[in-house]
């Protein structure tokens, strides 16, 4: 599958050019007003600045070097964390630029009426409104999202999907959706346009990947309370540390009171900075994500609850089973050889150009040896299927009727021939609609020679990625019209958990609804306009591009490659997304613990000579001590750019496992490696002789 | 350490332990309104009450109707409190006619008694009257604590409900939370304690004569001993179940008539935490999960144990510069060693330190010996202890409700770290709940440290601070961290009773206690009206080793990121000048 972005390396200098002048313009304080925790970030660098100057005229409270080292650092933390979202939103900018090309400005052929030979004016796209309707011939652009009212062609919708395999579109049904941008290669449609100029899809698909309408998901607005506490109680923390020291120097006799620069740097490597500087370019980057996957979120929300999915619902045709039956098996009734029961439904099937018909002649040949014989030669008369008969079959001559169809039809054909069903087949009959499959029965005039089973096909590998999906605690459900027996057997084949039978509209929102009501979240992918009830009801909704116009307006995502497993990738990505917040947050708050044993000791050391002890990192000053903790504070966020724009990797696992598995990485990592990194920035700082 | 350490501490967390089943599940039996076997006796006068009352047991209340319930009952309860002190000596039972409290230390102790810190700034047996005792403090003992618990039960019924608007009744949750488990339980430990020699009477004072006359500090001579005496057992009893810990005595349980005999002292320290520690069972009962309750209780025991084992080895360690004279601070037949001052030498290292760490651990306060002269590490404990919010059992209720809100932060980011939408016990944890639950971990911290620092600036609080240096700082800190957590210990060796510390500390009292209460009965609420999510594979378990370490872990480094700076300044820099010589 070609994917719809070619975006894939990391410092592709067209997006890091930009982001760069981004990192500046976003300093901007109300930009850094929506993110309280660089907000406090950008307070501090604007002190120490302010410090910074005051101790070039000597009234400094410290060296002026060293403010402005830790002033420089500080402003660098913003740019970093600057740096992350701009990064982000480049990746998703150059998305929506190659998207916004097709939306180049195309005539159109706008009718006067609803009708292939009626008149049309060629008018300019933008100024077509809902309700037109426009032509559009072989070789021409599709001006604006629409349904299709009359005419059938191929589509080359590869601007939209990445697919380059033309689309058949045609009037009713569900393949009667064509999207703006998209061309027609063949034939022509007339088309009733259903969305104003700027509310179309390709619109809708734009300003999501540009972030412009991305929203705070609930996880998220909880996930920066937490963070804006944190950063109270810091703020707390180091406020009141000015007078605990003004108390202690008091008392001790001697030394120095914390300066605020140092008061200021120990803030802003005690904030959450890590999470709170790569927050915004993490919910851009998912959203990134799914766009690479080939799938449109309205809304963010939508793809947080994705990772929240309990229940799975899927429509078995299509999805589970290949579209078609195949036959798999002929049972001949007693008296009958086998041979002779796939000799003759063989003949009977020779010009079924039905894939049921020609699957058996297939088995036939493959499993009895049975050749396809020239129906010129014998003398034959085919008898078509109808609805009213139920059968098919071929007339040998005067004497020979070969009939196939469903059983009843066939049961009914020979007893007016005065034949009877013999009641061993009626048990092969059952055992087949037990084990999933339709008995088609043979019949030889009055004599019925036996049953074919016809088999659903389940998809290969479609029981593993079920598996998959159980593993992550989703239920899979199979939404099917046939009957229950025949639904069980196929769920059990394909691993599902559970099955919904005989479905119809009603039953399948009645399944949703009680599915919600019992707590659980549902999914379900679908593309009927009989579906948009349902997918309304979901929590998550993925419509195939393919399907309805209602299907996708029902639903709360579109799949543009319409490959109804994609929720799995979609489930993946939504937690994909939590888990790197959750761990960054953890690894954030697993740093600070690092950066007390730095700061702490090197603040108070002139006060009680005995703190020196905490010193345990043996860092070189008391200066090069706290500017190295804020450095590695800085320097971190850009360490982590990638893991926030590409995730923490997602793997079906058990919670608990998960869960320990990333406190490990990112809790003990989080304590462990700022040791390691302070320590090497103040021996870096040595080394330079900077400390 | 020791193997005389070792044992008496196994023995005391392996009685709690067998104690915590059958009280927490006659407890929920309480809370579910079933049968409990008092009902025959207790039942009639109990719907009296509500008769009389005109309260309507069956009518559940939405959560801020609890919480408007809770705080005019409280706000009544502080100013009779506060009306009783101060009206004394016009009241009877005043037989050794005590004046009236001061206004400032009335407040503070109506406030204390009230939020159930018990924080003393007064000496008991010579400021309050036996009425003040028995009506005003002894009263607020049982109700302050049956507040707590009331508080909790509603937090219990938001996870057990699901789209209900309504918590139970606060008048029923209060009432039966007395009758049914203070008072039965007060009643036994009373007994037993009269049984051990505590004093329970209305005689005044008794008059010693001494054996050899002494000189007071002015030069005076004393022939004579007044032995203050009253209704201490009835107290005592409540004062340790109820995690209150204001004492009838000024010294607290260190007091012979407060503390009478070793089996007094083991059953006092064990009632300290039985409350606390049952009422974890009781919540796995309520929800039905019993795994949960342990799960709780595991973490808090991750926390607690180590505590009382550093404590304990602290102070036997005993002190270094004594050890550099040549003092003899080794355990023997004669002696139990180690750092013996401020200790009863009946009581020893082990119940000390015993002692120490379940009074602070739990929000109790009640003490056996000095904290403020323990090693400077010995005292970070319980320091620390109270500072991580009162969560490790904490007081009755308000340490479980404290614990959940920890477990609600907890669940969050374990949530976030496996993909999932957080949910504790089946209910989704949203936007709100985090922001009360952070609330109620953000409160006691602003409580404690803002005023240390104005205490630290402030000339009227510096003025209180007799010991200067690094240990006056501690002091300060620890008496913010006891009022800030509603525990009520203190450090001692601080001039507390003065106006800017009564008014200071009653500030941090009451706004600890309630901007807690409302936010857990917001968060009660909330989670009530919510569905509940069945479990699956992706369901994040509460009931592993891993979660409870996790869980224990979050508390640790809430509290030891919020207070190590504080704590560097106060009792690590005295250990490592004390260590350093």
């Amino acid at each position: 599958m070609k994917k719809t972005s070619q975006i894939t390396s990391l410092f592709d200098p067209t997006i890091v050019g930009p982001a760069c002048v981004d990192s500046f313009r976003k300093l901007d304080p109300r930009h850094q007003i929506k993110n309280p925790v660089m907000f406090v970030v950008l307070i501090g660098s604007i002190l120490t600045t302010a410090l910074y100057v005051q101790s070039l005229f000597g009234h400094g409270e410290a060296a002026s070097g060293f403010i402005l080292a830790i002033s420089l650092w500080l402003w660098f933390t913003i740019l970093f964390a600057n740096f992350a979202e701009a990064m982000a939103e480049g990746r998703g900018k150059a998305q929506a630029a190659s998207l916004r090309k097709t939306r180049k400005d195309t005539p159109a052929k706008k009718l006067i009426r609803p009708a292939y030979e009626a008149e049309y004016i060629t008018v300019s796209a933008t100024t077509l409104r809902k309700g037109d309707w426009v032509l559009v011939a072989a070789g021409d652009l599709i001006p604006m999202d629409g349904e299709v009212i009359e005419g059938i062609a191929s589509v080359d919708e590869s601007a939209i999907t990445g697919e380059s395999a033309p689309v058949i579109r045609e009037s009713g049904g569900d393949r009667s959706a064509v999207t703006g941008g998209t061309k027609v290669l063949s034939d022509w449609l007339v088309v009733r346009i259903i969305s104003n100029p700027g509310e179309s899809f390709l619109d809708h698909m734009i300003a999501m990947v540009e972030g412009a309408r991305r929203q705070k998901t609930p996880n998220e607005i909880a996930l920066t309370i937490l963070l804006v506490v944190f950063t109270l109680i810091f703020l707390l923390v180091t406020a009141t540390l000015l007078p605990f020291s003004i108390y202690s120097v008091t008392a001790a006799g001697h030394g120095q009171v914390i300066t605020v620069t140092v008061l200021v740097a120990l803030l802003v490597c005690l904030i959450p900075t890590t999470i709170g500087g790569l927050l915004p370019a993490i919910g851009i980057a998912g959203m990134d994500r799914m766009i690479q996957a080939n799938v449109i979120a309205t809304s963010g929300r939508a793809v947080e609850a994705a990772g929240d999915v309990d229940v799975l619902l899927l429509d078995k045709t299509g999805t589970i089973t290949l579209g078609n039956r195949q036959a798999v098996a002929f049972l001949p009734a007693q008296g009958v050889t086998i041979e002779a029961l796939a000799d003759a439904v063989q003949l009977s099937s020779l010009s079924d150009e039905t894939p049921e018909g020609r699957s058996i002649v297939v088995l036939a040949k493959q499993k009895y040896n049975i050749r396809e014989r020239n129906i010129h030669e014998i003398d034959a008369k085919f008898v078509p299927f109808t609805a009213q008969t139920k059968m098919s079959g071929v007339d040998l001559g005067e004497d020979r009727q070969i009939r196939k169809g469903a059983v009843e039809a066939i049961e009914n054909y020979v007893r007016q021939q005065g034949g009877i069903f013999p009641e061993d087949l009626k048990k092969s009959v059952e055992s087949i609609s037990r084990a999933g499959g339709t008995p088609l029965a043979v019949a030889e005039n009055e004599r019925v020679l036996g049953v074919v089973q016809l088999k659903d096909i389940v998809k290969g590998g479609i029981k593993e990625r079920f598996a998959q999906l159980r593993r992550m605690g989703i239920k899979t459900i199979m939404i099917t019209g046939d009957n229950p027996l025949t639904a069980a057997s196929i769920a059990a084949e394909a691993g599902m958990d559970d099955f919904l039978a005989q479905a119809t509209p009603e039953a399948k929102l009645k399944l949703i609804r009680e599915m919600q009501a019992g707590g659980r979240l549902v999914a379900m992918t679908g593309d009927g306009t009989n579906d948009a009830p349902a997918l309304a009801q979901a929590d998550v909704a993925v419509a195939m591009h393919t399907g309805t116009q209602a299907a996708k307006e029902a639903g709360n995502m579109v799949d543009l490659d319409s490959n109804p497993t994609k929720l799995i990738e979609v489930v993946e990505i939504g937690k994909q997304l939590l888990i790197t917040r959750g761990s960054l947050t953890t690894f954030s708050i697993a740093n600070d613990v690092s950066k007390y044993f730095a700061i702490i000791p090197a603040a108070f050391v002139g006060t009680y000579p005995a703190l020196g002890a905490l010193n345990i990192m043996h860092l070189a000053t008391p200066q090069s001590a706290v500017l190295s903790a804020v450095i590695f504070n800085a320097i971190i966020i850009i360490f982590l750019i990638p893991l926030s724009l590409f995730g923490v990797p997602y793997r079906p696992m058990p919670a608990s496992r998960l869960l320990r598995d990333n406190l490990l990485v990112y809790g003990l990592g989080g304590i462990v490696a700022p040791f390691i990194g302070i320590k090497l920035i103040d021996m870096g700082l040595v080394a330079l002789h900077l400390a | 350490m020791n193997w005389d350490n070792f044992i008496q501490i196994s023995l005391y967390v392996l009685v709690l332990l067998l104690l915590v089943k059958p009280l927490g599940i006659y407890m929920a039996r309480v809370y579910e309104g079933s049968s409990v076997g008092l009902n025959r006796w207790i039942a009639p006068f109990e719907n009296w009450l509500y008769r009389v009352s005109g309260v309507k047991p069956e009518q559940g209340m939405g959560w801020k109707e609890y919480a408007v319930a809770l705080m005019l009952f409280n706000i009544l309860g502080l100013v009779a409190v506060y009306a009783i002190q101060r009206l004394q000596s016009m009241l009877p039972l005043n037989p050794m006619a005590l004046a009236a409290v001061s206004p400032d230390s009335a407040f503070n102790t109506a406030v204390s008694f009230a939020t159930n810190t018990n924080w003393q700034g007064y000496g008991g047996e010579s400021t309050m009257s036996y009425l003040t005792q028995m009506l005003a403090l002894t009263v607020q003992n049982f109700v302050s604590a049956a507040t707590g618990m009331a508080v909790l039960v509603a937090l219990v019924r938001g996870f057990i409900q699901r789209e209900t608007k309504t918590l139970g009744n606060f008048w029923v949750d209060l009432v039966r939370s007395t009758l049914y488990i203070l008072i039965p339980l007060s009643l036994i430990l009373a007994v037993v304690l009269v049984s051990q020699g505590m004093p329970q009477t209305f005689d005044k004072s008794a008059k010693a004569v001494l054996v050899q006359p002494t000189k007071d500090g002015s030069g005076n001579l004393v022939s004579e001993q007044m032995i203050a005496l009253g209704s201490v057992a009835s107290q005592i009893a409540i004062k340790q179940l109820g995690t209150n810990g204001g004492g009838f005595f000024n010294a607290n349980s260190a007091h012979p008539y407060e503390n009478p005999t070793p089996l007094a002292n083991f059953l006092e320290v064990l009632a300290i935490l039985l409350i606390p520690a049952a009422l974890c069972y009781t919540f796995g009962f309520m929800v039905k999960d019993r795994r949960q309750g342990w799960a709780i209780l595991a973490a808090m025991l991750v926390i607690f144990i180590p505590c009382i084992f550093l404590t304990a080895h602290f102070e036997q360690k005993g002190n270094p510069l004594f050890s550099s004279l040549g003092i003899d601070q080794k355990a023997s037949a004669f002696q139990s060693g180690g750092n013996m001052e401020g200790k009863e030498a009946r009581f020893g290292i082990a119940d000390s330190a015993i002692w120490a760490v379940a009074t602070t651990s739990a929000s109790n306060g009640s003490v056996n010996a000095m904290h403020d002269s323990y090693m400077p590490l010995g005292g970070l404990v319980p320091l620390w202890l109270m500072e991580l919010g009162e969560v490790v059992f904490g007081g009755v209720g308000s340490g479980l409700y404290g614990m959940i809100a920890f477990v609600i932060i907890a669940v969050f980011i374990a949530g976030l770290m496996i993909g999932r939408t957080p949910e504790y016990l089946g209910k989704k944890i949203g936007a709100f709940e985090i922001k009360m639950a952070a609330l109620v971990a953000l409160i006691p911290h602003i409580f404690i440290l803002i005023p240390t620092a104005l205490t630290l600036l402030l000339p009227a609080g510096k003025s209180s601070i007799f010991n200067p240096g690094a240990h006056g700082f501690s002091e300060v800190l620890y008496a913010f961290s006891s009022a800030a957590n509603n525990n009520g210990s203190a450090f001692a060796g601080l001039g507390a009773n003065t106006a800017f510390l009564n008014i200071t500390l009653g500030i941090a009292m009451y706004f600890a206690r309630y901007w807690l209460i409302i936010p857990i009965l917001a968060i009660a609420g909330s989670l009530s009206a919510k569905k509940i999510v069945p479990v699956s594979q992706g369901t994040l378990p509460t009931h592993t080793p891993l979660f409870v370490f996790f869980l224990a872990m979050v508390v640790l480094v809430v509290g030891a990121l919020t207070f190590f700076p504080a704590l560097a300044l106060g009792p690590i820099v005295e250990h490592l000048m004390l260590t350093a010589g």
